[in-house]
């Protein structure tokens, strides 16, 4: 039986001024599927990942995230965005709190927990990432590594059905890179959706079910991991992956 | 008499100033509360001010704006005589302390919405992205992101703009409140001698200083740490 796809994109269009962007990108995620996305950067990949949780605002084209239509203007888009966690490149913890003041702070306000549930919560979801003993620790005080995961946990602790992660590592010095990688491998062994922007191109060969390859706001190519590394068809995909095996 | 001997009968007449030192206490008094109530009410408006702001609601930004600039672009003793001598031909007569208030009350809150509003718009986008994508409301990314971390940012700055304008409630005297400065001046018509200035100025000292003080201790020790 084929399920529902957890998130489906269609016709996705974004223009930034004169500046088109996302040319027509059609997106479906299987539940339990990790689809990774690379490209060059300015192919839109990032865009393509803020449309599917509403950060930009498509130009025009469908989102609908686990049955909710995220464009219509009846859905309400907060309640919507708990089943969809994001994590971002530079983290963007909030520096005045502990790591689980950041986790809990959606728990209390937007899902509606007293404090002592959503510390339970977010101990948990500390623990998950393994930093159950950094709880009270501020972002100044972690590593990036650590301020990563904190940004995972935050994201996990809601529960949510689908997980966007872009570029989770490409701030990290790279033996810090590892411990987020094993973070994100776990999540995905749990069975969690995950949408990877990323450039790590190993984690992308054990761990993705599908890679997508964008390039000037279209998705050129996708398929297997050992499809678009060994054998790509296009000729695009070809010189992108040339380019980044040469480092 | 010599020119020093001059010196200290005119400055520092302890005749003179132990006749109206109860004078200028009082008028100390009177200072303090008018600060008081200029920096409360000041800061509480401009807050709100910039609150509404960063909802991003054109023709109500425009009007704050055009708003804040007219108090920050009138020397604040225009706006007390503005507000004394001219309110009355509308049939408000409100008083010099009254008037007094409200002008450096619209000065202060002039600034501190500007001071406040970089504040806000220094907050890094990824925040607001961050708090959004959890989920949370406009409101409450506002309120708990990022405000908490906009104000720290804001109170160094804000401390002394705050020190600045409250100086300015010494032009009260010129629409007869009896606060310091006014109640130095009458001594010194009183007394023929201006040995009462010098009270005043002391008291401004004991008053400013301390406040000038804390304003360093803040700058230095809520310095953004990186």
């Amino acid at each position: 039986m084929a399920a529902r796809p957890i998130v489906e994109a269609r016709g996705i269009h974004k223009h930034f001024g004169s500046h088109h962007v996302l040319k027509g990108v059609d997106l479906a995620l299987a539940e339990r599927e990790l689809a990774f996305v690379i490209g060059p950067s300015g192919s839109g990949k990032s865009t393509l990942l803020r449309c599917l949780n509403r950060l930009e605002e498509p130009s025009s084209g469908s989102v609908v995230v686990d049955g909710v239509d995220m464009l219509d203007p009846r859905t309400d888009l907060n309640h919507a965005r708990q089943r969809i966690g994001m994590v971002f490149q530079s983290f963007n913890l909030y520096p005045h709190m502990t790591a689980l003041g950041n986790v809990t702070l959606a728990l209390r306000k937007v899902a509606g927990k007293t404090r002592e549930e959503a510390d339970a919560v977010g101990r948990t979801a500390l623990d998950r990432v393994g930093l159950a003993d950094r709880a009270g620790h501020t972002p100044g005080q972690l590593s990036g590594g650590q301020q990563q995961r904190v940004a995972i946990a935050r994201a996990i602790a809601l529960e949510p059905r689908v997980m966007l992660f872009d570029e989770p590592t490409s701030s990290l010095d790279p033996e810090l890179v590892g411990s987020v990688l094993g973070v994100m491998r776990d999540l995905r062994e749990s069975g969690m959706a995950m949408v990877v922007v990323s450039h790590e191109m190993g984690f992308a060969r054990n761990a993705a079910d599908r890679v997508l390859f964008m390039d000037q706001g279209l998705i050129v190519e996708e398929g297997t991991p050992s499809q678009i590394f060994e054998a790509p068809a296009q000729e695009r995909t070809r010189s992108f992956i040339g380019q980044i095996q040469k480092h | 008499m010599s020119a020093w001997d001059r010196f200290l009968e005119a400055f520092f007449n302890p005749v003179v100033m132990s006749r109206y030192l109860p004078d200028i206490l009082k008028g100390t008094l009177l200072t303090i509360e008018l600060a008081a109530l200029i920096i409360v009410s000041g800061l509480a408006l401009g807050l709100a001010l910039a609150l509404l702001r960063s909802f991003g609601f054109r023709p109500l930004n425009l009007l704050i704006i055009f708003v804040v600039d007219l108090f920050r672009a009138l020397p604040p003793l225009v706006i007390i005589v503005f507000i004394y001598f001219g309110l009355p031909a509308v049939g408000l007569s409100p008083s010099g302390f009254v008037s007094t208030w409200l002008s450096l009350m619209f000065v202060l809150m002039a600034f501190s919405e500007e001071i406040y509003w970089a504040g806000i718009t220094s907050i890094p986008k990824g925040q607001w992205e961050a708090a959004r994508s959890t989920g949370l409301t406009y409101g409450h990314a506002l309120m708990s992101v990022v405000l908490p971390q906009a104000l720290r940012l804001t109170i160094p700055p804000l401390t002394n703009r705050t020190i600045a304008i409250t100086k300015g409630t010494a032009l009260a005297s010129v629409v007869a409140v009896g606060e310091i400065l006014g109640m130095a001046s009458s001594a010194v018509s009183n007394s023929y001698n201006p040995s009462p200035l010098t009270m005043g100025a002391v008291a401004y000292l004991i008053l400013f200083l301390p406040m000038v003080v804390f304003g360093r201790y803040l700058e230095t020790r809520m310095a953004w740490k990186r």
